[in-house]
């Protein structure tokens, strides 16, 4: 029953998909990113509240989404290698990791420039706040972990650990606004029956998430197939490939 | 950028240059994964 699932996660499959399914990510990433951007900036119009400031959600919503979705990736990855003991599993992981952490970076830092001029402070102990700065630290906890032992087995498994522990921080970041007192304003996309936006606000704010999904998926192939090649490099399947 | 120019490009400007290190590092990783697949190909092949 469990065959293809197994066939899906073998790696010379996972290294000849991921090199296929790059140029195409990469693609869409940069025709979404692209009018995303100049719609953003140039043909959006102003936010009756927050003037121009607002543009930074274009740059910064997609970052904070990103942050969530790879680490989400990450746990779950760590658990099917851990429960499955699929290779892959450990692989894509630690191809999350690295990307996921400089987008919670960039998650905090654009979070901090627009809070400057709304807040008047680059930085309050806010839920929503603290809770991202949080995610920051599992990253780099998980990728220190992995790294921190001398059989790779080992700190997959301590990795994919503390990644499953972590992921309870992934509702908490979601929710925040709505389960304490924020400065952060609430959902603006994800509201159930109607987004806080017009069109001419919204459309490019979807491209720009669709274009960092696709983004995150030409990077995580990019960084999946090193991964394979390096854990892999006595198989004989790499042999063969490599001398081809 | 109605008096917002200050917070608004340096946002811009450090997403993307993310975006191009994401870019660089990966590629970067994908090459040096593949010169050490070389290079044990290599002392396979002196082994033997």
């Amino acid at each position: 029953m469990w065959t293809w699932f197994y066939r899906l996660a073998s790696p010379p499959f996972v290294y000849r998909t991921a090199g296929a399914l790059t140029p195409w990510f990469l693609g869409a990433a940069a025709a979404a990113i692209g009018y995303g951007a100049i719609a953003g900036l140039v043909f959006a119009p102003a936010d009756y509240q927050q003037g121009d400031a607002f543009r930074i959600i274009y740059v910064h919503a997609p970052s904070a989404w990103l942050s969530l979705f790879a680490y989400t990736t990450l746990a779950v990855a760590g658990a099917i290698g851990l429960i499955w003991r699929i290779k892959m599993g450990h692989a894509v992981a630690a191809a999350s990791a690295p990307i996921g952490a400089s987008f919670t970076l960039s998650a905090l830092i654009t979070g901090s420039l627009w809070g400057r001029p709304m807040w008047g402070t680059y930085w309050a102990w806010d839920p929503r706040l603290t809770s991202e700065l949080i995610l920051l630290f599992l990253y780099v906890g998980v990728m220190s972990l992995r790294s921190a032992f001398e059989d790779p087995g080992r700190g997959d498994r301590a990795a994919a650990l503390l990644a499953i522990v972590g992921v309870v921080n992934v509702p908490i970041i979601h929710y925040s606004v709505v389960w304490w007192n924020s400065l952060h304003q609430g959902a603006t996309v994800a509201k159930i029956g109607k987004p806080a936006m017009p069109g001419n606000m919204l459309w490019p704010l979807l491209a720009m998430l669709l274009g960092f999904m696709c983004f995150y998926g030409a990077v995580l192939c990019m960084r999946l197939r090193g991964e394979v090649l390096h854990r892999e490099r006595q198989a004989v399947w790499v042999r063969e490939a490599m001398r081809s | 950028m109605g008096g917002y120019a200050r917070f608004v490009w340096p946002c811009y400007a450090f997403v993307f240059g993310i975006l191009a290190w994401n870019l660089w590092a990966a590629a970067r990783y994908q090459a040096e994964a593949r010169k050490r697949a070389l290079r044990a190909l290599a002392m396979r092949g002196e082994a033997q």
